[in-house]
């Protein structure tokens, strides 16, 4: 379970965040999903869930909410912009993994859907993040 | 906020010691003085994790003659790969060995993704295999690896040394802990090497002279650990390690 291991940042940060700030609670914690990485929201919620039980009270009755982010892709050749949703099915079941596993070898298995250059960006929608973390000093 | 960059400490704070087998010039050696070194060290008896940072170029898995390269198991994270008494991780695992072009920006997210979840629980030591140069990787390793020695790769040529030099300018002004300087493929007697090293105040560890029969050992680590570049690593290992 890759997810865990996401997880766990998850929690390690904002533990980090909150010593920085002084807080005393972390109330709310949004986190945003890269379409890119393919997370299982179950997977990665159970495992959120499980970590925060074994934390001490700073963590009690935090509110997680996930969203995810559309990754879009452009190409640094010929600029082209596409989804990743676009170009999903036709990733075989090991290309799609090694992609959630790390995104970036989305650069090894896809190309620009106009003039095929493996030099491309993604510009959003890649992996996991924090974009805020509310509590009380 | 980028949540990995909190983990990584915690992915490496159960191994003692990690050394990059770095070099400013490419061909120099250092995928095999990485892989000879993790090998000789874990037939030892140590705990040894080896990781390929050369994106670009690895070669570690040919080393270690590695030819299932499917995708690693999961456990909390990924599992590094049991190969002769190793804990093995390579971007191979995740690119079937097809060629990846990576910018900058991708390198970096890359090696954070790598080091907060591949979990390699107790280690003695973590081997990184560096990719040439001081670019991206460098830098990365320097900012989320701060335990990280180096142990710098050259070989006899004043080319060779121009640009290792420049790695060990880089080193010394970061204050960062260097291990010394491997000679490798030392044909003719001379202290060209061993001089500048030395003017450059590091350790210059000792040379491994040029084995002509090395490439036939190549993806057999047994019979790696039976050449004469072999026995020259291990004065060095045994010297310092």
């Amino acid at each position: 379970m890759h997810e865990w291991a996401l997880a766990e940042s998850i929690i390690a940060a904002a533990l980090d965040a909150a010593d920085k700030e002084k807080l005393k609670k972390i109330n709310e914690i949004k986190i945003s999903i890269g379409e890119l990485q393919q997370i299982e929201h179950d997977v990665f919620e159970f495992a959120l869930h499980e970590i925060i039980k074994d934390m001490d009270k700073i963590l009690k009755n935090v509110k997680i909410k996930i969203a995810t982010e559309e990754s879009i892709l452009k190409c640094k050749n010929c600029e082209y912009t596409w989804k990743f949703g676009d170009i999903k099915k036709k990733l075989n079941k090991d290309e799609s993994e090694a992609i959630h596993f790390i995104p970036e070898v989305a650069f090894v298995f896809a190309r620009c859907q106009k003039c095929g250059s493996p030099d491309f960006e993604i510009t959003s929608g890649r992996g996991v993040s924090i974009t805020s973390i509310k509590g009380e000093k | 906020m980028d949540p990995r960059l909190s983990i990584i400490d915690k992915r490496l704070s159960k191994i003692k010691r990690i050394i990059a087998v770095a070099s400013c010039k490419g061909g120099v050696g250092k995928s095999l003085i990485a892989s000879s070194l993790a090998l000789n060290l874990a037939r030892k008896g140590y705990k040894i994790g080896l990781l390929d940072l050369d994106l670009y170029g690895p070669s570690s898995h040919i080393i270690l003659g590695v030819t299932d390269l499917s995708l690693p198991e999961e456990n909390k994270g990924i599992l590094p790969y049991k190969i002769d008494g190793l804990n093995f991780m390579s971007i191979v695992y995740f690119t079937e060995d097809k060629p990846a072009s990576f910018r900058g920006i991708d390198i970096t997210n890359i090696i954070i993704e790598l080091l907060s979840i591949i979990q390699w629980g107790e280690l003695d030591f973590l081997i990184i295999d560096m990719p040439p140069g001081i670019g991206d990787e460098t830098l990365d390793l320097i900012k989320l690896v701060k335990k990280s020695e180096f142990l710098v790769v050259v070989t006899p040529s004043k080319v060779a040394m121009g640009a290792v030099g420049k790695l060990l300018q880089l080193l010394k002004e970061l204050k960062l802990p260097v291990i010394g300087v491997v000679e490798n493929m030392k044909k003719v007697s001379s202290n060209y090497i061993e001089d500048n090293v030395s003017k450059m105040g590091f350790k210059y560890l000792n040379s491994i002279s040029f084995d002509q029969e090395l490439e036939e050992s190549i993806g057999y680590p047994d019979r790696l650990l039976d050449t004469k570049f072999m026995k020259d690593l291990e004065k060095i290992i045994k010297s310092n390690f």
